[in-house]
């Protein structure tokens, strides 16, 4: 049986706690402490240096961009920022791990304490983190029977790993959690945040206890769910693992197991060395990395309003909360929402008034159009402020929203200016009674047998005069000014 | 005074990767119960509130600038390997995945 | 000997540039008189590991060539250095002394290298050392054993032996050679060199090969007081490659040392003299260049660190817990040796790391090794590497107490022997103490110096260790500078054999006066 048709049963009675080491890479051109690229996807061993290779006498000198992007997560997620944080050397034995260590930091991490603004759906929820702190990548293994070839292009890569508290109570909340951290490096301009790239890996710690029970149950850390896709698989399937294990009498190991897609299903990791011991020690070859005010300054000058009070306004604007999740979701569809909200004022309309009609047209008639080409919200040839116009057109009257789309149309074909269509087109819709009234008498006199039909009581002989009217006006008739001129004109003498 | 045993000598080759044979284990239990035994002078040096040094001189982390220089090519970061199949170095089958 | 005579060979440094510069010699005949004298020498002394014979009469050559054009020289202008065999060299093979790295050709250049080659010095070659750096006799070389140039029977000391044996027998001008315990001192004074370990981060430790990265240091060591002064002008400086160095401009450290002595406060710190501890003759070596300060105008006064004791088991924790993680990179996968697997067709990973390792490393360095491990494991971290850490801060507030207080130099002997025989030394403990002057200086990071002051009864050198505050190399040199004249060995020098019978101006064994008188 599926985990998904047993689980909500067995939730029942279980309490899931899950918490999160995600590891994302920092969007540096350089590695994190020497000078080759980090480009995806080079030819093997293209990109080392004698630091990559950890020769001797090689030393590292961390990257001033990858400090400053971990800086702006730390703020973003309101985390303590350490003054003086200090680098670590963590210890083992891989082939892809150059120096016999991965320089990460340990007792003294650049940030702790922060908070996640998660998306649980269209709910806000602050998810408390333990620790930002920075560390390197190591190389990559790939196996060939009875040998593995090694590529250390990726070594030395630069990366944050962030870690939760242990209060995810779902794969679900896990996933959005994902979610949220992929959105915000992305939006802070940190990290791609490409999973099939790397750029953002997850393990997770899953444990269950009984509902009601304070105690945690023990733990198994599960690693390599490298894919969205996987997260919430992943993390459903240990937890009933291990209930089952609980409910037959038997006792969760703690031990750390390895996720495999294909099988779907986590395996032990069996190690040589079952115990290992890092031998975690100040790394001697560097000094506390040390964030002063001027490397502050320079963060907070470019630290753009965060997606979570932006989902809170756009809801208190009306909008609902799967359309403001949308919005929110690339700091580019936010920033050109953003962009036309802004531009309302200038168009003559009232901002908070008219945002769910900017945000229904970007999301439905501009992302339609874009979708259709294959372009990107950045790609846009339509702009914001052209955007605030068409609303500004319809909202004051002068074009009905049916003309709009027609404007739209040739707007994001030719680049040209709304209101400059309008006017050429002559697009302007009929709103004043004068010009309708003798059309509408002169229908009245045409059509007797279709007034008879709507006095007696065929309420949709209504949008037949409509009709009329709007094809004598080639579609320009204001249709609320011309729907109450033929009701008082179609009301029997 | 810190005793060393041989149980803990073969757990210390282990976590370095030196394969010790039973004379050298049981060498490498002497000497190094012996330099222990030197160290003990440590343990009565009262250090309550005194901060642990790194470094002598204090100094902070100076940063490098985000810039790309030049890789080696892969023929000249292969160029000292012991053992290599086109651009990759090669090891026995490494089983199990990373910490 | 391409018409360079034993004399000029045995010339300081500086005169040597300063003459290529005036085109009074050239450098390719100075490479040449070197490189004949290492072939006379150096097959019985064993100083070198490398002569890069070809490579340094290129150089040598190509800097003629741009004197002849007119090209104005750098100071080191045609002076052919050895470099001890821990400083990595692009294009020359670089071993540390180690098996582990036999053969390994670095693609890089030290800091230190680009620079000397920038002031147009001329590396004749990489000396032998104690593995890794890890020893004070050179009996830890994975090559070979080097003898010390005064006693052939002995020692020249380490882990820098190499390099002060080759200054020692003038199979070079000058030379480099590394410090984390007093590998650069201890061997000076014991081949009657001057050898000068500068404060931690004041020179570069890019391409030294790490041992224990937060007390290695790289330093001349040299044939005179000048030499080394102008050598740490060349190698000094902040390094962008270097996260430790130190931000602070290079003085031009030659301007100090005719200064004298008069006002200087120098130290002499009671736990360096210890009762019973201290080879006698080196005692009054010592007494006798305390007197000749004092007599030089110097204000000689009794002083105390008290925790000096404590400097051989907290250096005994740290360096090792370093070396334990510096040396985890040698596994047989990127550069260096990989063991053999022949015979083994199911050989693992592990066999593969493990045998490597075994085979590649020395008995002291898998020691060091194991200790180190055993001081970072967890359980024992607080009890061993950061108690060490909080008694390193002990020693250094000895010293900075004493600095504070008006002391400008402390002075101590180097070693509390002399060159000791091949061999003799039977166990860790006893080598170790080989080192117990010189350890404290590099806990501190404080610059050390070690200067020549005679001679004891059977003709080996005795050395004089001068310590300064944080970046006052300049103090130690101005010190050395009056002992080197005063109590120095002057015109004496080691007889070399088996030549020494055609090369007269090294026979003349020398009684050993001076220094003593
Ligand atoms: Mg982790
Ligand atoms: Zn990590």
């Amino acid at each position: 049986m599926s985990t998904d048709a047993v689980l909500p049963q067995l939730l029942e009675e279980w309490e899931p706690v899950i918490g999160l080491e995600i590891h994302v890479q920092l969007g540096s051109v350089s590695k994190a402490f020497s000078s080759s690229a980090t480009t995806f996807g080079e030819p093997p061993n293209s990109l080392t240096d004698p630091l990559v290779l950890g020769m001797p006498g090689t030393l590292p000198v961390y990257n001033q961009r990858a400090a400053e992007l971990a800086v702006a997560l730390g703020v973003a997620t309101s985390s303590k920022i350490r003054a003086r944080s200090r680098f670590a050397r963590k210890h083992y034995f891989y082939p892809d791990l150059p120096k016999g260590y991965q320089i990460t930091q340990s007792d003294e991490p650049l940030c702790e304490e922060g908070t996640l603004d998660v998306l649980m759906g269209t709910q806000r929820m602050a998810i408390r983190l333990q620790r930002i702190h920075l560390e390197e990548d190591a190389g990559k293994s790939s196996h060939h029977g009875t040998v593995s070839h090694v590529d250390l292009n990726r070594a030395g890569v630069p990366l944050v790993e962030v870690v939760t508290a242990p209060e995810l109570h779902s794969a679900e909340e896990a996933a959005e959690f994902m979610r949220s951290l992929h959105r915000l490096v992305r939006w802070l301009g940190i990290s791609d945040g490409d999973m099939e790239k790397g750029q953002m890996r997850c393990d997770a710690n899953v444990s269950v206890r009984r509902r009601g029970e304070d105690r945690l149950g023990t733990r198994t850390e599960l690693k390599n769910i490298n894919s969205f896709r996987f997260v919430q698989n992943a993390i459903d399937n240990e937890i009933v693992r291990q209930i089952r294990l609980l409910e037959t009498g038997e006792r969760v190991l703690r031990e750390t197991r390895l996720w495999d897609a294909t099988a779907n299903a986590s395996f032990p990791m069996r190690s040589k060395e079952e115990a290992n011991d890092y031998r975690y020690f100040p790394d001697p070859d560097l000094p506390p990395l040390l964030i002063d005010g001027p490397m502050m300054a320079r963060v907070m000058q470019t630290l753009p309003t965060l997606p979570g009070p932006r989902f809170e306004r756009y809801r208190e604007w009306g909008i609902t909360g799967d359309d403001a999740r949308t919005l929110i979701g690339e700091r580019a569809l936010s920033d050109y929402f953003e962009a036309a909200i802004a531009a309302l004022p200038s168009v003559g309309c009232n901002a908070v008034a008219h945002a769910k009609a900017v945000g229904n047209w970007l999301l439905t008639t501009l992302l339609g159009a874009l979708n259709r080409d294959g372009k990107s919200i950045a790609e846009s040839p339509f702009p914001a402020t052209a955007l605030a116009a068409i609303v500004g057109l319809i909202e004051g009257g002068t074009i009905s929203g049916k003309i709009a789309k027609d404007v739209f149309d040739e707007a994001y074909q030719t680049g040209a200016e709304p209101a400059a269509i309008v006017a050429a087109k002559g697009l302007v819709q009929i709103s004043n009674p004068a010009e309708l009234l003798p059309i509408i008498s002169r229908l009245l006199v045409e059509n007797p047998k279709q007034i008879e039909a709507y006095r007696n009581g065929n309420e949709k002989m209504l949008g037949y005069f409509v009709g009329k009217v709007m094809k004598a006006t080639d579609g320009k008739a204001n249709p609320q000014v011309l729907n109450d001129l033929l009701r008082k004109a179609l009301v029997p003498a | 005074m810190a005793e060393i045993g041989l149980q803990e000598v073969t757990e210390l080759a282990m976590l370095a990767r030196l394969r010790l044979s039973t004379d050298e284990t049981e060498t490498m239990r002497r000497e190094l119960q012996q330099i222990l035994t030197a160290m003990d002078a440590l343990a009565a040096v009262p250090t309550e509130g005194v901060a642990a040094m790194t470094h002598a001189v204090p100094m902070d982390l100076r940063l490098r600038p985000d810039a790309v220089m030049p890789s080696l090519t892969p023929a000249e970061a292969l160029a000292a390997a012991p053992a290599t199949a086109g651009d990759h170095f090669v090891v026995p089958a490494a089983i199990g995945p990373h910490e | 000997m391409s018409g360079i005579d034993a004399a000029t060979l045995h010339s300081p440094a500086a005169v040597l540039a300063r003459r290529v510069r005036g085109g009074e010699i050239t450098a390719i005949d100075l490479v040449e008189g070197y490189l004949a004298r290492i072939a006379a020498y150096d097959a019985d002394l064993g100083a070198y590991l490398h002569v890069a014979a070809d490579a340094a009469r290129r150089s040598a050559e190509e800097l003629d060539q741009r004197r002849k054009a007119g090209f104005s020289l750098g100071p080191l202008a045609g002076v052919p250095l050895a470099l001890k065999d821990l400083v990595v060299t692009k294009g020359l093979v670089t071993t540390a002394g180690s098996k582990m790295l036999d053969g390994w050709v670095p693609p890089y250049d030290a800091t230190v290298v680009e620079k000397l080659r920038a002031a147009d010095a001329i590396v004749l070659g990489k000396t032998n050392c104690d593995e890794f750096g890890m020893g004070s006799s050179n009996e830890n070389s994975a090559y070979h054993v080097t003898r010390n140039p005064w006693d052939r029977t002995r020692v020249p000391g380490g882990s820098s032996g190499g390099s002060a044996a080759a200054v020692a027998a003038d199979l070079c001008a000058a030379s480099l050679g590394t410090d984390t315990g007093g590998s650069i001192r201890q061997p000076a004074a014991m081949c009657g060199a001057v050898g000068l370990k500068p404060t931690y981060g004041r020179v570069s430790r890019w391409g030294l090969i790490a041992y224990a990265s937060s007390l290695d240091a790289i330093g001349p060591m040299t044939k005179t007081v000048e030499d080394a002064a102008l050598m740490l002008e060349t190698i000094a400086g902040a390094d962008p490659r270097d996260a430790t160095t130190i931000d602070a401009p290079v003085p031009r450290y030659r301007d100090a040392l005719s200064l004298g002595v008069t006002g200087l406060t120098i130290g002499l710190p009671r736990e360096y003299f210890p009762p019973g501890g201290l080879d006698p003759e080196i005692r009054a070596a010592l007494d006798a260049v305390v007197a000749m300060l004092r007599d030089a105008g110097a204000d000689v006064v009794n002083m105390s660190l008290p925790h000096t004791a404590l400097a051989l088991p907290a250096y005994y924790v740290l360096a090792p817990a370093e070396a334990s993680s510096n040396l985890a990179r040698y596994d047989g996968v990127r550069y260096g040796r990989r063991a053999s697997l022949q015979g083994q067709n199911k050989a693992s990973l592990a066999d593969m790391l493990e045998q490597t390792r075994a085979e590649g490393f020395g008995p002291e360095v898998k020691r060091r090794i194991m200790l180190g491990t055993f001081a970072l494991r967890s359980g024992y971290y607080d009890a061993y590497y950061k108690k060490a850490q909080q008694v390193r801060t002990l020693i250094k507030q000895d010293f900075d107490q004493a600095f504070a207080n008006g002391i400008d130099v402390v002075l101590t002997p180097t070693t509390p022997t002399t060159a000791f025989e091949i061999g003799a030394t039977n166990s860790p403990m006893q080598m170790y103490l080989a080192d117990v002057f010189t350890l404290a200086c590099n806990l501190a990071g404080l610059p050390g110096l070690s200067v020549p002051c005679g001679l004891n009864s059977v003709g080996l050198p005795i050395g004089v260790q001068l310590m300064g505050c944080t970046l006052d190399e300049a103090t130690l040199l101005r010190v050395g500078a009056v002992i080197e004249r005063r109590s120095g060995l002057g015109d004496r020098k080691p007889a070399m054999t088996p030549e020494s019978d055609t090369q007269p101006e090294f026979a003349a064994a020398v009684p050993p006066t001076g220094g003593l008188a």
